[in-house]
């Protein structure tokens, strides 16, 4: 379900009789759908679970919006189907050879193997992670 | 020209849209209440399990072969189905949604272009977009699109795309009667004391000795095979499977109490279509949205799928079932332009008793609704109506297996693991 929030662009008090002339600026309110989901049929939010994408800017917790519409190249980063689960990781593409690769804090480098696919393991693209939404501050 | 796609296993398909280790594995799903086996993948057909088997007598079939079995996931299933129809309306305008799971596309629009090509992109649309693989026919009539699509359903090596060829024989002689569209069981039995066992042997009976025979669509069945369209667009042989009520409002509604006398009444009206065809629905979907043109007001567009349990058609039932599913996903401070109800999954099947709803209670909704439409129809309509102000839970059924609700609630989105591999 994609729910439409709108915020005004610019807010002004209404005066009976003297309206602002700010008002007059209001044209559209911002809509974040707009930047988040460019094609809502193929649009998918999942949640990041683990560290080994924190280098990417992916924390644990956050909420990542895949667009399956998207066709994934060298240095997306996707959501891949390895041993029947969906992890995600940076796709690099060299020649035919396609890896997958964690993208840990440069403390946790090391920990995390990259995945070659076709090798010993079995992959597919299941989707291309377009955003990644971070809390920084609960609202709520 | 006509096209149906047709969703493989759909509802096991879904499921393994977001649990990709279900992939190759016998799948079934159950109905509420977790009885019976609705809905199958592949390998569940391949080991025999039927549509209607009573899951408790399968207890050991199910633990020998792994099988998954799934409570039934009508928000998730609701969801997948409204994704796979719109990316089908990007190919062709004219779409008529024949079930949850199945449509009938008109081709004409497209003309100059090679609709199996077309058909072939939009299949490949809807697998990478979605995830849901659907088997498409074409054909010049809808008889012959689902005559196709079954061949498509049977035939890998068609790449799940086939079209009526010009010269139809070989295609028409490899589907059994029962397979045809709008043949039922009992029309088969009687074709086949006659010796017609194939679509092949039906186009060559006189399609006039069957209407003798049989009836005016029987008749129109064979026409449709021989290729002159008898059936239109929201036209079919067969009972319909879906029914919507819907309207915009002539001015914009923003209170729940504007918006659930629409909703109700649209309920109202739906439930009538359904009992004047004697059908009952499974599945309701409720959906209210802002105006698609107003580009200023704040926008929003909310809809929801429910189960009906049992299966029915009893208007206050129906009624609470969609401002049950309505009042949710309601938000104060949009003007909402449209509202809808739409039902799915009708049947004339017998409405099955469920284990909270006593025999009493129907048979009293039976007694009720008739005189209803009595008097209504008597009086006209809407003179009998339901104050629907109030509305108290949709029963909760038991759903001890029901995977997540991966793409309609914040808290059940799909897991994606960034960790040791």
């Amino acid at each position: 379900m994609v729910e439409e929030l709108r915020l005004p662009l610019v807010g002004g008090r209404v005066e009976a009789g003297f309206p602002s002339p700010a008002d007059d600026f209001i044209e559209c309110s911002l809509d974040l759908n707009e930047q988040l989901v460019a094609n809502p049929i193929a649009t998918f939010f999942v949640r990041a679970s683990g560290n080994s994408m924190d280098g990417a800017g992916i924390h644990d917790g956050d909420l990542l919006v895949v667009d399956r519409s998207v066709s994934p190249a060298h240095g997306s980063i996707v959501v891949a189907i390895v041993d029947g689960g969906l992890t995600v990781k940076r796709l690099t593409k060299r020649g035919a050879r396609m890896s997958l690769t964690p993208e840990p804090n440069k403390l946790d480098q090391g920990r995390y193997a990259p995945i070659e696919v076709g090798k010993n393991t079995d992959a597919t693209i299941w989707g291309v992670v377009t955003w990644s939404l971070h809390r920084l501050q609960c609202t709520r | 020209m006509y096209a149906l796609a047709d969703c493989n296993n759909f509802y096991a398909s879904c499921e393994r849209v977001f649990e990709p280790h279900l992939e190759g594995r016998p799948v079934i799903v159950l109905s509420n209440n977790d009885g019976c086996v609705i809905a199958r993948s592949q390998e569940a057909k391949l080991l025999g399990f039927k549509v209607g088997d009573p899951i408790f007598k399968f207890k050991d079939v199910v633990k020998q072969h792994k099988v998954i079995v799934r409570s039934s996931n009508f928000a998730l299933y609701g969801d997948m189905s409204r994704r796979v129809m719109q990316t089908m309306r990007l190919f062709s305008p004219d779409v008529e949604v024949y079930s949850i799971d199945e449509a009938f596309i008109k081709l004409d629009g497209l003309k100059g272009r090679n609709y199996e090509e077309v058909m072939r992109q939009m299949r490949e649309a809807i697998l990478q977009w979605t995830g849901i693989p659907v088997s498409i026919g074409i054909g010049k009539t809808k008889t012959l699109a689902k005559l196709a699509n079954h061949y498509a359903k049977r035939t890998p090596e068609v790449g799940g795309v086939a079209k009526v060829p010009q010269k139809p024989d070989e295609m028409l002689k490899t589907v059994e009667i029962e397979d045809v569209w709008g043949i039922g069981r009992q029309w088969s039995k009687k074709l086949r004391n006659i010796g017609v066992s194939t679509a092949f042997d039906l186009v060559s009976v006189e399609p006039e000795s069957i209407r003798r025979s049989f009836n005016i669509v029987a008749m129109k069945t064979v026409m449709e095979l021989r290729g002159c369209t008898y059936f239109k667009f929201e036209q079919s042989p067969e009972q319909r499977k879906t029914l919507l009520r819907s309207r915009s409002f002539a001015n914009p509604v923003t209170s729940w109490q504007k918006l659930s006398e629409a909703i109700a009444s649209h309920a109202t009206r739906a439930s009538e279509k359904l009992r004047n065809e004697d059908l009952v629905a499974k599945v309701l979907r409720v959906f209210f949205h802002t105006s698609l043109y107003n580009r200023t007001d704040p926008r929003n567009s909310a809809h929801a799928t429910v189960e009906l349990i049992p299966p029915t058609n009893v208007t206050h039932t129906i009624i609470k079932a969609a401002l049950g599913a309505a009042k949710p996903i309601w938000k104060e401070g949009f003007k909402y332009k449209r509202a809808g109800v739409q039902l799915l999954d009708l049947s004339s099947g017998p409405v099955q008793c469920s284990l909270f709803d006593s025999q009493e209670g129907q048979d009293r909704d039976k007694r009720m609704m008739v005189l209803l439409d009595a008097v209504n129809a008597s009086m006209g309509a809407g003179t009998l109506h339901f104050a629907a102000t109030g509305f108290t839970n949709v029963m909760q059924m038991r759903q001890l297996r029901r995977s997540p609700r991966y793409t309609t609630h914040w808290d059940e989105l799909p897991k994606c693991l960034c960790g040791l591999d």
